[in-house]
């Protein structure tokens, strides 16, 4: 189940077609409008994020030139720090939680079976459903009045007193928690099932003879064999939570108490609340820098094993 | 004796992985099933908590209708959704395969250079730049229009619509498109009759990818739609649920989120397969 990508080598190149020359400049059309819509709405954008960063740029008015002072403001923006502080533990935690879940998932439907593509396509179902809906869904069913968790555990007694599970930090971040692993886990498994189909079946059979048990299977050949794959779905996990964003806004406002204000939101709040755009800027130019940094890290992580190029 | 044994051992770890799918299953599925079931109630029950999620007394579209009142009314922003998706998908297909096509068939000037470029767009996100696209649209006169939103959406999928395009094409067999050429089709004819019933299931997926990333975006039709007439359903739902229309109408919630899912849920069982090789092939990247 790899594209046709892998598995077909790319035509050569260098081969004339009919009356070549002239005729290959027609590309240059066929890719125009692609890459127009990529100068207007992404170049230009981010050429425009650098040069805002470096002024003070309200929504009306003039915008004036202040050099770094926007980079000055954030070093004292205790606020953006807390933020980026709970973005990279909401993404620790949610990322581990989600393989947690997906990898037992994974090795649970990577044979067939009866019923297994049954069983891929139910726990596949919440992935394709957008992050809003399914926050909207389980704000809900978080509800302290007219959701499900809060009456259901009182109807069965489990407490005595109907508990608001969005009224205080903890419960109300692992019930995001919950929804994400809910909504992502299906996705992270089919990555990891994929990875772990490749691994060729002799191998394991190889060393069942040896005498490996499933542990030691599972440690000197499955983990290593799946390096890129357990790459690839941790840099989804991680680039995906690092940008939260939807559910953080829908199903709790930021709060308690803004305790739940990610990187993004606190960049949404300064843009599009207060409309400093240029210090927005200058927040959203950090976090592209760790993102950046992120994908050299990807491309380091995904690199093909040694000899294998 | 020990063969009995060792078939009941078997039976006994099958019936285990079956109702440990099965439970599986139905936690996986129950959020969604809850919702749908519980918007069929009549408002007064809906306010209630779903226990049991099927209505008790009497089945009900008042949920669905009540939508209609909030705002400018749950159709218009249903249409705008509808409107966006669906322009999304005509245009990054025309736009991914005209440049796929012009990828894999063609050598000119900065070939690589742009196809390095609309690729690495996907390592810069576009939350860190949605303040300069708001200032882009404005001064294109776009701002607040939903071809405005439509513009972000297609640069959006063009990474993966274009890379997945590509290669399509290079799979195509250069022999057909001589024998083409040989009998006289110019570039035009070539893409539209030769090469495009050949790249279909590329197409199906990218238009997949295509509409379920603009019928579920939120952010960007948070923030560059400020006109109440040019919500898309999420940002509608989400003014309805943080109670802009008064009360929270929880029935009307369960409705909305209804209308949101179950048009995702049926293209994806229907194109299933569709769906999985496009995230291989992102995958394989």
């Amino acid at each position: 189940m790899t594209s046709i990508a892998a598995a077909t080598p790319a035509p050569p190149r260098a081969r004339k077609l009919v009356g070549a020359g002239r005729r290959q400049w027609i590309g240059l059309l066929y890719v125009a409008p692609a890459v127009a819509l990529v100068v207007v709405f992404f170049l230009i954008p981010l050429g425009m994020t650098a040069w805002m960063s470096l002024h003070n740029w309200p929504l009306m008015g003039e915008h004036s030139f202040i050099g770094l002072g926007n980079y000055a403001a954030i070093l004292r923006d205790t606020r953006f720090w807390n933020a980026l502080k709970f973005t990279g533990y909401y993404t620790v935690i949610v990322t581990i939680a989600i393989f947690v879940v997906a990898f037992p998932l994974a090795l649970f439907v990577e044979r067939p079976r009866p019923l297994t593509n049954l069983y891929r396509t139910m726990f596949f179902m919440p992935a394709v459903v957008g992050f809003a809906s399914a926050s909207l869904l389980w704000s809900w069913l978080l509800n302290v009045d007219s959701g499900l968790f809060s009456p259901a555990a009182y109807d069965l007694g489990l407490i005595d007193r109907k508990f608001n599970l969005l009224a205080t930090f903890q419960p109300a971040f692992w019930s995001i928690i919950a929804m994400v692993v809910w909504k992502v886990a299906g996705f992270t498994m089919i990555i990891l099932m994929a990875g772990l189909q490749s691994i060729p079946q002799d191998l394991q059979e190889a060393a069942v003879i040896d005498g490996a048990g499933p542990f030691a299977r599972f440690r000197a050949i499955t983990l290593p064999l799946m390096r890129r794959t357990l790459a690839l779905a941790l840099i989804l996990s991680v680039a995906g939570s690092i940008l939260a964003f939807d559910q953080f806004y829908i199903i709790l406002r930021g709060g308690p108490r803004n305790q739940t204000l990610t990187a993004v939101y606190w960049i949404f709040n300064q843009s599009f609340v207060s409309f400093k755009l240029g210090y927005g800027a200058a927040l959203s130019m950090v976090l592209l820098v760790i993102l950046v940094a992120l994908s050299l890290v990807q491309l380091w992580l995904l690199r093909k094993p040694e000899g294998l190029d | 004796m020990a063969q009995a044994a060792s078939r009941n051992r078997r039976l006994a770890a099958r019936i285990a992985e079956h109702s440990t799918g099965i439970i599986a299953s139905l936690l996986f599925a129950a959020p969604i099933v809850w919702a749908v079931l519980s918007a069929f109630k009549p408002a007064q029950e809906a306010r209630l908590p779903p226990l049991p999620p099927w209505p008790t007394t009497g089945f009900s579209l008042e949920n669905y209708a009540t939508l209609d009142t909030f705002g400018d009314g749950l159709w218009v922003s249903a249409q705008n959704s509808i409107y966006v998706s669906a322009m999304t998908v005509v245009l990054s297909v025309a736009v991914s395969v005209l440049a796929g096509y012009g990828f894999s068939r063609f050598r000119f000037p900065f070939k690589d250079l742009f196809f390095v470029l609309i690729l690495s767009t996907i390592m810069i996100p576009f939350q860190s730049i949605l303040t300069p696209i708001f200032l882009v649209l404005t001064k294109l006169g776009l701002h607040n229009t939903l071809t405005g939103l439509v513009g972000v959406y297609v640069t959006l999928q063009l990474p993966f619509s274009i890379f997945m395009m590509r290669n399509a094409f290079d799979a195509v067999p250069r022999e057909i498109e001589e024998a083409a050429r040989m009998d006289g089709a110019g570039n035009i004819t070539m893409l539209w009759k030769v090469m495009l019933p050949l790249v279909w299931p590329g197409v199906v997926t990218i238009a997949l990818f295509a509409f379920l990333g603009a019928w579920n975006e939120f952010l960007a039709a948070l923030v560059l739609m400020t006109d109440q007439s040019k919500f898309t359903l999420p940002v509608m739902m989400t003014a309805l649920q943080s109670g802009r229309f008064g009360a929270i109408d929880w029935g009307a919630v369960q409705a909305g989120v209804t209308v949101m899912m179950v048009p995702c849920l049926i293209l994806f069982l229907v194109l299933q397969r569709f769906y999985i090789r496009g995230l291989m092939a992102g995958a394989v990247k």
